[in-house]
């Protein structure tokens, strides 16, 4: 009844290509981006913005990095978390390095590094398909860490390779409060949201698309794989970068290699398998799961604990969390491989005809 | 030269450790095409019980059945609970729900036993071999011969398995295709109970020696990182390639870390051999022994 397309007639071709043609989508989004960026920091407390939201966002950024390149191109890769460091750590030198150098400015510039970087360790690809190249990424994975560590330079010389980022100020304004941090992340990750939504569905994007489902046929249709793969690694560890580089300035503040690590990684790729494999959408739903379901699991564990008086000791409570965590993973899977995206679409399929199901 | 020899044997015994990880990775792969993430967890889990079996008061020789049993009835579990219902899925999927498994395994082994670190005596230590010692001025651990010859003789047994038995044609049927198999009449739910309870056996004698060698502790699941290179040399779906992958790698690591590591500052254990995995597929893009992959359109 509400979400119904009928006499929406479009006009011209500009109309038919809109990024969201049916006029409650936008609404919908317009409505979902007004409350983020205004009744969120004016009604949310200082722990849930810290605490969850900015997580939750970094994470998405994140997880549509890693989307766009596992998503819309194919190519698996495990060695996210290594090219969030990159930016992270290259971020970090620019402003250390470069006097007067505008935070924002470096943000771009260690995605550009992480980027890169990205092409650097796409170059397998060309010739490694499927689990020999997630396998193989893991070599970007374990390489880019002990470089972190190992070479001083990188980390100013500072003990373990531990650094601490500098304060985000932007045209003489700091960054300090929750809220403030919140709204440079949002408007941060609002833009390359927009920008990776238009990019999949430019001939760019199709031709990712062409690559993931057959790539001799797309070879054959004459998409040349090189640049498309190469792009899409490009593309993908630039945003992993600057989410990087979030997280670590706005998230972290102070920093090691080891925030990092290989279980990151495989936390983001949870993100978009659970969220949906190839949707924009899908990234945001995922890293909400993933970042809300540890959370509500140890509230509700604790909660159950503290009233039904079972007095569980504190490591079985971690090892209970653990077991859940991977069982509602499973659960998840199973119920609906395509993703949350998918529950999504399903959901809006049954609104369309909701109440008269004929 | 001689310490040369040395460092090269022991990287071979202990490549010959990592095989025996990447053994049940390649079972699993070869029978069903699941990239089992969840092997390591097996290998701890497996190792876990059978120590804490142990101290419950049971003899070494009534532990060993009674932990295969606990595995076989939780490759049983896996079958019903994770596999069946995702029959068909991309591969994607299914490599994803294995690293829930994980998580879940883990959590459940340490909530059965406890998470502290244990030893495990299985009655060869870790000393060198004196004859050698003697006469070629080489030393060679007992417990690596050991291992090796543990792992010489479940390779054999399995190429045997797969290459001669009606199961291990099945399996091999199930592998190329899910439901053609099914559709030839090959009992799917048999033979994934089969394969996952024959990965959990493997899991078990891995978990044993590594458990011996390294202490039964949450570091254990880590191997499997060891056991990755391995697995893309080799090739996923070759029982003879998790065994030579794992002897390159192994004396490669070794002899890197010792001959290349000072120069470089140390530690380079950990990327190595994913690097010199990823060079040798840049020229076999399946591994030294997978089967060739033709894509026609």
């Amino acid at each position: 009844m509400f979400y119904r397309e009928a006499g929406q007639f479009k006009t011209s071709y500009d109309a038919d290509l809109a990024i969201f043609p049916i006029r409650q989508d936008l609404i919908g989004v317009a409505l979902i981006v007004a409350v983020a960026f205004i009744a969120v920091p004016l009604l949310a407390t200082p722990y849930v913005i810290t605490g969850i939201l900015i997580p939750f966002l970094i994470l998405s950024l994140a997880a549509l990095g890693l989307n766009i390149l596992t998503g819309y191109a194919g190519q698996l890769s495990l060695g996210t978390a290594a090219f969030m460091a990159v930016g992270a750590f290259a971020s970090y030198n620019f402003i250390l390095r470069i006097p007067g150098m505008p935070i924002l400015a470096a943000f771009v510039a260690g995605g550009i590094v992480a980027a890169l970087v990205g092409v650097v360790f796409g170059l397998p690809s060309l010739r490694i398909r499927g689990f020999y190249l997630a396998v193989a990424t893991l070599a970007a994975q374990f390489f880019i860490l002990w470089l972190l560590t190992k070479v001083g330079w990188i980390s100013n010389y500072s003990s373990s390779g531990v650094i601490t980022a500098q304060q985000i100020v932007i045209l003489g304004y700091a960054f300090t409060t929750p809220e403030a941090k919140y709204l440079l992340i949002l408007s941060i990750v609002f833009i390359m949201a927009l920008a990776a939504k238009n990019l999949a569905r430019s001939n760019v994007g199709r031709s990712w698309m062409a690559v993931r489902d057959m790539d001799v046929a797309a070879e054959v249709i004459g998409i040349r794989l090189m640049p498309a793969k190469l792009l899409a690694f490009a593309v993908s560890s630039f945003y992993c970068g600057v989410a990087g580089a979030l997280f670590a300035f706005a998230y972290l503040g102070t920093v090691e290699p080891e925030a990092f690590s290989l279980d990151l990684s495989f936390r983001i790729l949870f993100m978009v398998i659970i969220g949906g494999v190839g949707t924009v959408l899908g990234s945001f739903l995922g890293s909400a799961f993933v970042v809300l379901l540890p959370v509500l699991l140890s509230i509700t564990v604790r909660y159950l604990d503290s009233n039904l008086g079972l007095r569980i000791p504190q490591s079985m409570i971690s090892n209970l969390e653990l077991m859940l965590f991977g069982g509602f993973i499973i659960f998840f899977l199973i119920v609906e491989p395509h993703g949350l995206a998918r529950l999504w679409q399903i959901a809006k399929e049954k609104l369309r005809l909701w109440p008269f199901p004929h | 030269m001689q310490f040369f020899f040395e460092v090269l044997i022991g990287g071979l015994l202990s490549g010959v450790m990592y095989s025996l990880v990447a053994l049940g990775f390649v079972l699993i792969y070869k029978a069903s095409g699941v990239f089992n993430f969840a092997q390591s967890a097996m290998v701890f889990f497996a190792a876990l019980t059978y120590v804490g079996l142990l101290e419950v008061g049971l003899s070494p020789w009534a532990a060993l059945p009674a932990t295969l049993a606990v595995m076989i009835v939780l490759a049983l579990l896996i079958e019903r609970v994770v596999l069946r219902p995702l029959v068909n899925q991309p591969q994607i999927t299914l490599f994803m729900a294995t690293i829930g498994l994980t998580f879940f395994i883990e959590g459940l082994a340490q909530m059965m036993w406890g998470a502290n670190v244990r030893g495990l005596d299985l009655g060869v230590q870790d000393e060198p071999i004196q004859w050698l010692t003697d006469n070629a001025g080489i030393n060679v651990s007992k417990f690596d011969l050991l291992a090796a010859g543990v792992a010489a003789v479940l390779v054999t047994a399995l190429a045997l398995f797969f290459n001669r038995t009606r199961i291990g044609r099945a399996l091999r049927a199930v592998a190329d295709d899910h439901q053609a198999a099914l559709a030839v009449g090959i009992p799917l739910k048999q033979i994934w109970a089969i394969v996952w309870s024959v990965a959990g056996a493997v899991a078990l004698v891995a978990g044993l020696l590594w458990g011996a060698r390294n202490g039964v502790q949450y570091a254990l699941t880590f191997v499997a990182l060891k056991a990755l290179p391995v697995l893309i040399l080799g090739g996923f779906d070759s029982v003879p390639g998790a065994i030579v992958g794992g002897l390159i790698i192994g004396a490669s690591e070794k002899l890197a870390e010792v001959y290349l590591g000072p120069y470089v500052g140390g530690g380079i254990e950990g990327w190595f051999p994913y690097v010199l995995a990823l060079a040798f597929l840049l020229v076999r893009p399946e591994g030294l022994f997978g089967e060739k992959i033709i894509r026609r359109i």
